[in-house]
């Protein structure tokens, strides 16, 4: 996908043309082998093709926002799921409302439809709240022992590593000197020291003080005691060590308002946690991205960036918190009511920036880096149904369809060899080396980006054929007016090149720039037909500068094109060159003969 | 085809023509009346809009005996929604019922099942919510207005504002009688349409921007010369890309035909046929609208700058003087007038297709210079 940059420099002109060609099929045969090297020959086809997965989505009524299910939220939540599934705009899902409450959601197939679903469910409600105490994950028997140890749980998702070492209810004061699950940004220390301090009673220094810059005292007063006690009860009846007792409490915790003390579940469920009002909202985060961190060896992690608001913000809720006792120098990054991660802070976090970490795999940081940068759902939704769709166009339609554009295709062939002779030769060579690179290419990024090719998608190939054609087509009669102006086929090659170059270069622009402007507008199918219409025009310019030309060049250096045999399609009698006359080759001849008029 | 290559030797050197910008008004006329015919049948039959559009289902069935008549009744008596049932090649049918809820559908399907006698999964049920496609279609709007915008601003730097004018003219002609051609033939609007159409935008201007780079080129040096105007250079112009503008219309157009006549042929209607319908109609209106509308339009836009009257004003009064000229029996006949009856709307003759005829060369030039 170089092309754009390479098409502009012309390739050295009459220079090298054996070597250009070779470097364009070097170019091809290396993409060709790249794809059997990858494992599949074929493009990932669209659903309406292929087939795939379709899920329905319900909305959710949620208590307090009776009116929450309208129009306007149903179709913010379809287009957040849209870019969810379909980032990069080429994987041809389809996400759509379906009466007043429901989301049909078609993934084509060959996506993982576990990962759709993920992806889809999720709302992605995203917020940071500080952590006022820390309680191991299980039940606790006993309501008075609880509450010390487990500062140090790691954010670990998978939980497998951590669960045991440190999440005994005992109040072990695992001191934990691990990184993992802890340092937010570079400014962040492990910070190794944080005994687990037995300050598991909440309240004694809430850290609420949230959206109130100045303040750097905290002024917000402690939850009154009879809370204290409430939240505690509540976090003692928490049961977060088994999955259902993970998703009733992040179901709790998600409907809660974002100024309530909440109690959560760590993801893994290694601990529990009461958390103070949300100090960051979800919507101050601009954009995430998951990275590995190989320099800390912390594995993946997702790294978040904050908009101005929600940086400063940060910077201050951060300051603050670093002032305090462990665990309540920790904030806890919420999930949809679980506890992704809840690192702790020794110094204020400026920068903007931030990083979530704990034992994520390549995937799930990925998918939650995802998630998060399109936002979170304006609704809840469930799963409803999954089922499995077949192709909405046969495959005897497809096929039917497929056999009428071969015929189209040879019709064109037919004329261009009735038209052009043995240039058509070189226009059949050009075209089939930009439908293998467009074949090898779509190929290719169907596994890279998850590009799918659909019905419309098609289409743009098939109209992409008259384009891809017209660039030779324009240089061929170029070509042929240099040789009616008497000039033989070497200079007449070389001296057509630049005005055709230029009309190629102008036309396809316009081209590309309406196929730029629908992908970055528009959405779904008509993004997918877009991303094919640019890459073909790309895919133009690269083999008339690299192919096409240099192929003209080597072949007029052959006597079967240079002599003008008829059958070269550059004969000048056929063409009706005229000698140039008085040695001025624009100089205009006789008048014209009146008949032909 | 050796005529076909003659044919292009001989527009090549203007030997051969067609007056295109002479005869424009013709062509504007014939124009503003397919685009109201397009408009009226717009405004009458209106389009079809496919289900995407107004919601509802549609079931494809296996293979069955079952007539369309008979899925068609069950259907409607279960669903209580109008439905459309065709009968696709290898006997199966497809059962398209709009706006329909999701319960209604469910049961709808399985009716059908019942009646086909096979399995509920069998039947396959593909079902849109009417947002759908208007989302799609929204969008769609979006992206063909900011391109809209910046491709005149494109063109009115790279070329002129008065080409960028007339190629927006020359898009919106096109949209407007694919458009009408859906609403006259009646084909279904699905989404696939909408983006036919958006081919067509890309298509129709590309095809224009090469016709204009060669006006573009051969009206360089237009105000050194006095032999011919604007319009005539034009016209020269417009002959001279013609080989290529056929060329190329026939080679984009051919696979599209096959496509919608012999795909539409054995398939009946199908995705497949909506969006070549598009395709065909859009592609062969821009390659006529680049040459009949297009260059016209900036021929004519062109002759209102004081430098082109002035030009044309030049241009006429040396013809009248060679004419008189000949009149008086001294000057050779003017080829010029030979072969138009208006100066003014004269078809150039002369040979070279490059922009700049240039005006040595014998003729009395007796106020070509005025300037």
């Amino acid at each position: 996908m170089a092309a754009p940059k390479k098409g502009r420099r012309s390739p050295g002109g009459q220079g090298r043309p054996g070597r250009v060609l070779a470097l364009i099929l070097i170019a091809m045969v290396a993409l060709t082998g790249g794809m059997f090297a990858s494992g599949r020959t074929t493009p990932r086809l669209g659903i309406d093709l292929a087939g795939g997965t379709s899920f329905t989505l319900k909305a959710k009524n949620e208590p307090g926002k009776p009116n929450a299910i309208n129009d306007t939220n149903m179709n913010t939540a379809v287009g957040i799921i849209e870019r969810r599934v379909n980032g990069l705009g080429v994987s041809e899902a389809e996400v759509q409302t379906q009466g007043r409450d429901h989301i049909v959601v078609n993934i084509p197939k060959g996506t993982n439809a576990e990962q759709a679903r993920q992806q889809v469910g999720t709302t992605a409600k995203l917020g940071f709240r500080p952590v006022l105490s820390v309680a191991p994950g299980a039940k606790a028997p006993e309501p008075n022992t609880s509450p010390s140890a487990g500062g140090k749980d790691k954010g670990d998702k998978s939980g497998d590593k951590s669960k045991d070492d440190k999440n005994k209810p005992s109040g072990s004061p695992s001191p934990s000197a691990s990184t993992q699950g802890r340092a937010v940004t570079d400014a962040l220390k492990a910070d190794a020291a944080t005994t687990p301090s037995a300050s598991a009673s909440a309240g004694t220094d809430d850290k609420g003080a949230k959206k109130d810059d100045k303040s750097k005292q905290d002024t917000n007063p402690s939850p009154a005691p009879a809370d204290v006690a409430a939240l505690q009860k509540k976090l003692d009846a928490l049961d977060c060590s088994t999955k259902e007792g993970r998703s009733a409490a992040s179901e709790a915790a998600a409907r809660s308002a974002v100024t309530d003390t909440i109690v959560a579940c760590k993801k893994d469920g290694s601990a529990k946690e009461i958390l103070g009002p949300v100090s960051v909202e979800g919507t101050g985060v601009s954009s995430a991205s998951a990275v590995f961190d190989s320099q800390q060896g912390r594995g993946w992690i997702v790294q978040l960036k904050f908009t101005s608001g929600g940086s400063k913000k940060f910077a201050d809720v951060t300051g603050q918190l670093a002032t305090k006792q462990s665990p309540q120098n920790q904030f806890a990054i919420v999930l949809d009511g679980e506890v992704v991660s809840d690192p702790s802070v020794s110094t204020s976090i400026n920068g903007g920036q931030a990083e979530i970490n704990g034992g994520f795999t390549q995937q799930s940081a990925q998918d939650l880096a995802n998630v998060l940068s399109y936002g979170s759902l304006p609704l809840s939704f469930s799963v409803e149904t999954e089922t499995t769709v077949t192709a909405a166009l046969g495959g005897e339609q497809l096929r039917a369809g497929l056999i009428a554009g071969a015929i189209g295709l040879a019709l064109v062939i037919i004329y261009l060899v009735a038209y052009y002779r043995g240039l058509a030769l070189v226009a059949l060579a050009s075209l089939l080396c930009s439908a293998i690179l467009t074949y090898v290419i779509m190929v290719l990024l169907g596994q890279a980006i998850g590009f799918a090719l659909n019905l419309p998608a098609v289409c743009g190939a098939i109209v992409a054929i008259g384009i891809t054609a017209d660039s030779f087509i324009v240089y061929f009669e170029r070509i042929r007016d240099e040789i009616r102006e008497g000039r033989t086929l070497r200079p007449a090659v070389e001296r057509g090149w630049p005005r055709a170059r230029r009309t190629i270069l102008v036309s396809d622009f316009v081209s590309f720039l309406a196929a730029a402007v629908l992908f970055i507008v528009t959405v779904g199918k008509v993004q997918g037909f877009a991303f094919t219409l640019g890459l073909t025009t790309l895919l133009d310019v690269v083999v008339v500068f690299f192919f096409t030309k240099p192929l003209m060049t080597l072949l007029a250096r052959r006597k079967f094109f240079a002599s003008g045999h008829p059958w070269s399609g550059l004969d000048p009698k056929r063409l009706g060159a005229k000698p140039p006359l008085r040695g001025s080759r624009r100089r205009p001849s006789a008048p014209v003969d009146p008949k032909e008029a | 085809m050796s005529k076909l290559g003659n044919l292009g030797a001989r527009l090549y050197r203007g030997e051969v023509g067609y007056d295109f910008v002479g005869k424009r008004k013709i062509w504007y006329g014939i124009s503003i009346l397919i685009t109201i015919t397009a408009i009226v049948g717009l405004a009458v039959r209106g389009l079809n809009m496919g289900i995407e559009f107004s919601g509802g289902a549609v079931f494809t069935t296996p293979t069955t005996s079952v007539s369309a008549e008979q899925a068609k009744r069950t259907a409607e008596d279960t669903s209580g929604h109008p439905a459309i049932v065709q009968k696709l090649g290898n006997n199966t049918l497809r059962v398209q019922v709009s706006e329909l809820t999701t319960e209604q559908s469910r049961t709808t399907q399985a009716a059908l099942a019942k009646k086909l006698d096979v399995p509920l999964n069998k039947i396959n049920a593909d079902i849109v919510g009417p947002s759908w496609g208007d989302q799609i279609a929204n969008k769609a709007w979006t992206g063909l207005a900011v391109f809209m915008i910046l491709v005149v601003i494109y063109l009115a730097i790279a070329f002129e504002w008065r080409m960028a004018i007339a190629a927006l003219i020359a898009l919106i002609h096109d949209l407007t009688i694919t458009v009408g051609v859906y609403a006259l033939v009646g084909f279904e609007v699905t989404p696939g349409t909408v983006i036919g159409l958006l081919t067509i935008l890309g298509y129709s201007l590309y095809d224009t921007v090469v016709v204009f780079d060669g006006l573009k080129e051969s009206s360089k040096e237009i105000t050194k010369q006095t032999r011919w105007t604007y319009s005539e250079i034009a016209n020269r112009s417009l002959n001279g890309t013609l080989v290529r503008s056929i060329n190329t219309t026939v080679v984009a157009l051919l696979p599209v035909a096959g496509l919608l006549f012999i795909g539409g042929g054995f398939l009946g209607a199908g995705m497949l046929n909506d969006i070549s319908l598009a395709l065909f109609v859009g592609l062969a209106a821009g390659a006529y609208s680049s040459i009949f509308i297009a260059t016209p339009l900036v021929a004519d836009l062109k002759e209102r700058d004081p430098q082109m009257r002035a030009l044309a004003k030049r241009v006429a009064a040396k013809r009248a003087a060679a004419t008189a000229k000949a009149e008086s029996g001294e000057g050779e006949p003017q080829d010029e007038e030979s072969y138009g009856e208006e100066p003014e709307d004269a078809a150039p003759a002369g040979i070279v297709r490059q922009a700049t005829p240039r005006n040595r060369g014998g003729r009395g030039r007796p106020s070509g210079k005025r300037r």
